[in-house]
């Protein structure tokens, strides 16, 4: 079939991927091992996690090498996440806020650490 | 099949057209994504998972973003005892390792698809198999410290707020579920790519499918390891 033809690469842009993909695992776990904190963690931990997903799809599942119209397919529906993601996090700190409230704050206090 | 030759003679034509391609594939009145059926059913269904990952991850960060109790620390929880000191996230880290090389043996496994290398594609998927079953063990490990040493239940734990247990066991739960389908999956095609199945088919499409639905699985962890364990 013309398609399956259509699809190789070298071996090596394979390999090149893995070790790419093995460097920003390293400096995932290295954010917790030497313990950032606040913003500059999130950042982080962000940037490593939406990198390595995006070679994992772009390279490994070749979606790089399909036509648009399955790229945007798969990957534009996803983005709706984003929405429900957006109000849960809305919802979850209200609750945090009415827990706060009602169970009172001797009930955060003495777990702080 | 006649249908693709003809498309890939449109190919060069259609790439540099972006949108006006988009509106050619959908509105020619027939087959509007030019890969095998099984591909393209795959794509849809990966794309339902991500959503029912999402809703199981989004979940996870509205309970923990409620609670007044202070979460547990995963990088205090996964820490392992080894050579006298305490590594944090050392077992998470070696399993993200191992899920990465077994995503590396799967794109190998599909090339030498391509290639019609019966042979070094079925060794190659037993190998992502075998990364696969390590994985999944390193879980059951995992697991039993939490229940049978921390004490770590659905409905409570002794190192903080009550929903780490529930979120955890839900979330890597479904995620080893999924790693062990894919293992018996992916051993069932590798079988028969090594019994000449697909050369007498004539297309080894299959295991470029099987190697979707794999790499996904290495996907979802890349954003629990994120979310679940670094946060």
């Amino acid at each position: 079939m013309e398609h399956a033809d259509a699809q190789q690469h070298p071996i090596s842009i394979y390999l090149k991927i893995w070790i790419l993909l093995f460097v920003l695992s390293t400096f995932s776990y290295m954010v917790d091992y030497l313990e950032f904190h606040g913003y500059l963690r999130w950042f982080l931990i962000i940037l490593f996690m939406l990198l390595k997903a995006g070679f994992i799809v772009a390279i490994f599942m070749h979606m790089k090498w399909e036509r648009l119209a399955l790229m945007y397919t798969i990957l534009l529906p996803p983005l709706c996440l984003l929405v429900l993601i957006g109000l849960m996090a809305i919802e979850g700190d209200y609750t945090f806020l009415l827990r706060a409230m009602f169970f009172g704050q001797e009930s955060v206090a003495p777990f702080e650490h | 099949m006649s249908d693709n030759s003809q498309i890939d003679s449109q190919g060069a034509v259609a790439v540099q057209a972006g949108w006006q391609h988009i509106v050619d594939d959908w509105s020619a009145d027939k087959q509007v994504f030019h890969v095998p059926w099984g591909k393209a059913m795959m794509w849809i269904f990966l794309v339902s998972d991500t959503f029912i990952f999402t809703c199981f991850l989004t979940g996870y960060m509205t309970v923990r973003m409620s609670t007044t109790v202070p979460w547990p620390i995963p990088s205090e929880v996964f820490a392992l005892f080894i050579g006298g000191v305490n590594i944090p996230l050392v077992l998470i880290a070696i399993m993200t390792f191992i899920l990465i090389t077994s995503s590396g043996t799967m794109a190998m496994a599909v090339n030498f698809a391509y290639r019609r290398d019966r042979v070094k594609t079925g060794v190659l998927m037993l190998v992502t198999a075998a990364f696969g079953v390590s994985f999944v063990g390193m879980q059951a490990f995992e697991w039993t410290k939490l229940i049978v040493e921390e004490g770590v239940r659905p409905w409570g734990n002794p190192m903080g707020a009550a929903q780490f247990g529930s979120s955890f066991f839900m979330i890597t739960g479904f995620h080893g579920l999924h790693v062990s389908i894919g293992v018996i999956y992916l051993t069932i095609v590798a079988l028969k790519v090594l019994r000449g199945d697909y050369d007498r088919k004539g297309n080894y499409e299959i295991v470029e499918i099987a190697g979707l639905y794999w790499h996904f699985v290495d996907l979802v962890w890349v954003f629990i390891f994120a979310f679940f364990y670094l946060w």
